[in-house]
């Protein structure tokens, strides 16, 4: 596969991560108190990996190149729109819908890049934020009979959907590939606890896969070591015969059609898409989760777009009753007190915690969670040799 | 005809004439320093000969093409390598891979997109980036970061990145400022080497008295901005008019 054997364990670790994610992220029983940890139901599965394909994509550009790029939603947000009119004019099937959200984006960034690629540092991500806004704000009015406006889009019986041809009046259209329904599961019970298996988290883990691969590939070619001496020094590649503009525009490219895959796969998995996605916010979590991860490293961006997911909707979800629940065996002075202070960070609260865990792992991690990784292996490498002295008999020093 | 020809050329910033009337000739396979006081428009001079800055009047030919209004990475494209003031390396990189880049920069032009080839695969690559780390001694160095090399490292480092492009024409701004007296003469020698076993012009600024007579075999002298004289280094000793200008020994002290 041209990787090297450390590079093809962790594409192996990865897709084994994906292939059991249903068991691995479903640890607790159902109906237990810990069952609100519990992130193995679809929505959230196919949440993770899709915004993993997200930031594997933008760590392309910014982990590589150095160039922050403040608008990545908004290839995200085309892309979607390009997948539903696929939905809506050919056919339900996602492969259509995706080929061509990758297509659409990549030339949206094409233009995007080559004007915002004009300058570097804080103005060219001010430009890339610029643009973004503007996408946004087409899409939330100006556009409206392209793009819903306010209220989006979803496929409707009533719209061509020339290879499917009609359906039924009242009936709904359901993304499906080649027959296979997205949302369809398959739940497996074992004793208290039920694994659910969804055919949409697996077609979006698939193709996650192969993203990542891409991007192994890319980090360890000559096209991604040119890449990286961009951020390392653009005067000496500049007076060593190479022209950085096409390097940073290609890779700029590359990560808008991630960015476009990922918005075609939301729309497969919930076929719907309005203007909020392409807002600045969204633009701003992809950076947050490629930091957060690691950025320049091949996991990191993955490990980011997990961790966020996971904590937007473990976290979201607990409310006032849950933590009563949890703090019901205290005396009650304590308990309501431990419920005042915990209760800003939960539910609605979650960019509170989410905030406070950014800021620890900056400050004690500056290389993300990569780095946390990289400190316990350490950690347990120093150990090893000592675990390995016979009956722990150690020569003192005189 | 040399290998770069520099005619009548001016190069003026708001109120100050930085370059008055620049002809400069300089002999293929030769080594040729351009000195001068502070001021005297040395840099600006080699900004108009690597596409940096645009001259005003005049024209830079380098064997026989024109290099005015290239950008910089034709301009090396074409033959000429610059070494900068302070190294400038990619210091985030091995040292292999600063030694690798220029190496694909030379075989696949100023943008390739291998985006999916291996770096392991391109074998020829490989090798040439090894080869040149053992002509400057940094074999045993290659898997180290390049920013954590000494200064003379740095500089060597450098100086094997812009040859192992084969350029035809090496710029050196000044190689050894700032460098300890042991590390300016092994740049001496590392130089002294370069123009004996390879088919290669050099051009060098510099301040160091001592560089500049152990290398070169002609001198220009640069002063406000034209040059004052041209000569070999034995004549550029005697020359009052230099010591007037450049060694700052006026008449009247002497």
């Amino acid at each position: 596969m041209g990787l090297t054997k450390k590079d093809f364990t962790l594409l192996i670790i990865v897709a084994i991560l994906c292939v059991f994610a249903p068991f691995i992220l479903n640890p607790f029983p159902e109906g237990s108190a810990m069952a609100q940890f519990n992130a193995g139901y679809p929505d959230l599965m196919q949440r993770l990996v899709i915004f993993g394909i997200f930031a594997i994509g933008f760590n392309i550009l910014f982990g590589l190149t150095g160039y922050l790029s403040f608008g990545h939603a908004a290839f995200l947000g085309v892309g979607s729109y390009a997948a539903i009119w696929m939905m809506k004019l050919l056919t339900m099937n996602v492969i259509p819908a995706i080929v061509i959200s990758v297509l659409v984006a990549g030339l949206f960034s094409l233009l995007v890049g080559w004007i915002s690629l004009r300058r570097s540092g804080i103005y060219f991500s001010i430009l890339t934020l610029a643009f973004a806004q503007m996408s946004y704000a087409l899409a939330y009015s100006v556009l409206t009979p392209i793009t819903g406006g306010e209220t989006g889009l979803q496929p409707k019986y009533t719209d061509p959907r020339i290879l499917d041809g009609a359906l039924e009046p009242g009936q709904t259209p359901r993304a499906n590939l080649f027959g296979l329904d997205m949302k369809q599961s398959f739940e497996l019970t074992m004793g208290d606890w039920v694994f659910t298996f969804n055919a949409g988290y697996y077609v979006a883990a698939v193709i996650m896969l192969v993203a990542f691969y891409l991007s192994i590939r890319i980090f360890r070619s000559p096209f991604g070591m040119m890449l990286r001496a961009v951020k390392s020094n653009q005067q000496r590649l500049n007076y060593t015969g190479l022209n950085s503009k096409p390097y940073t525009l290609a890779a700029f490219v590359i990560s808008g059609m991630y960015a476009g895959l990922a918005g075609g796969l939301l729309v497969a998995m919930d076929t719907q898409v309005g203007a909020e996605r392409m807002f600045w916010t969204a633009s701003g979590e992809v950076v947050l989760m490629t930091i957060l991860g690691g950025a320049g490293t091949l996991i990191g961006p993955v490990l980011g777009a997990g961790f966020i997911k996971y904590f937007e909707n473990i976290v979201s979800k607990i409310n006032k009753s849950i933590l009563e629940q949890w703090f019901a065996f205290m005396p009650d002075g304590i308990e309501d007190l431990l419920i005042t202070l915990v209760y800003p960070f939960i539910g609605k609260g979650w960019h509170l915690t989410l905030g406070i865990l950014f800021m620890l792992v900056v400050i004690f991690l500056p290389g993300g969670l990569v780095e946390g990784g990289q400190r316990v292996g350490r950690l347990f490498k120093r150990k090893k040799p000592a675990d390995d002295k016979p009956d722990g008999k150690t020569t003192p020093a005189e | 005809m040399g290998i770069l020809e520099v005619k009548n050329v001016g190069k003026r910033f708001g109120g100050l004439q930085a370059l008055g009337d620049v002809n400069l000739s300089i002999a293929e396979n030769s080594v040729h320093a351009i000195i001068g006081p502070n001021g005297a428009g040395k840099s600006t001079l080699l900004n108009c000969l690597v596409g940096k800055l645009i001259p005003d009047t005049g024209s830079v030919m380098f064997d026989g093409q024109s290099v005015l209004g290239r950008k910089p990475y034709e301009i090396n494209q074409m033959g000429i390598s610059r070494v900068f003031q302070t190294p400038e390396i990619f210091a985030d990189l091995s040292v292999m891979e600063n030694m690798m880049i220029p190496c694909f920069a030379k075989r696949d032009g100023a943008f390739q997109m291998n985006a999916l080839s291996s770096i392991p695969s391109q074998r020829d690559m490989i090798e040439r980036a090894e080869h040149m780390l053992e002509d400057m001694n940094m074999a045993d160095k290659r898997e180290m970061h390049a920013g954590s090399l000494s200064r003379g490292d740095k500089r060597r480092l450098e100086i094997g990145m812009c040859l192992s492009q084969e350029p035809r024409l090496l710029l050196l701004d000044e190689p050894t400022a700032g460098m300890a007296r042991a590390d300016t003469n092994n740049t001496i020698d590392l130089l002294r080497q370069i123009s004996e076993e390879r088919d290669i012009t050099i051009a060098i600024i510099e301040h160091d008295m001592h560089v500049v007579f152990s290398l070169a075999e002609r001198i220009t002298v640069l002063a406000q901005g034209t040059p004052l004289v041209e000569d070999t280094p034995d004549n550029i000793k005697g020359n009052p008019k230099v010591r007037e200008a450049y060694l700052g020994e006026t008449q009247d002290a002497a």
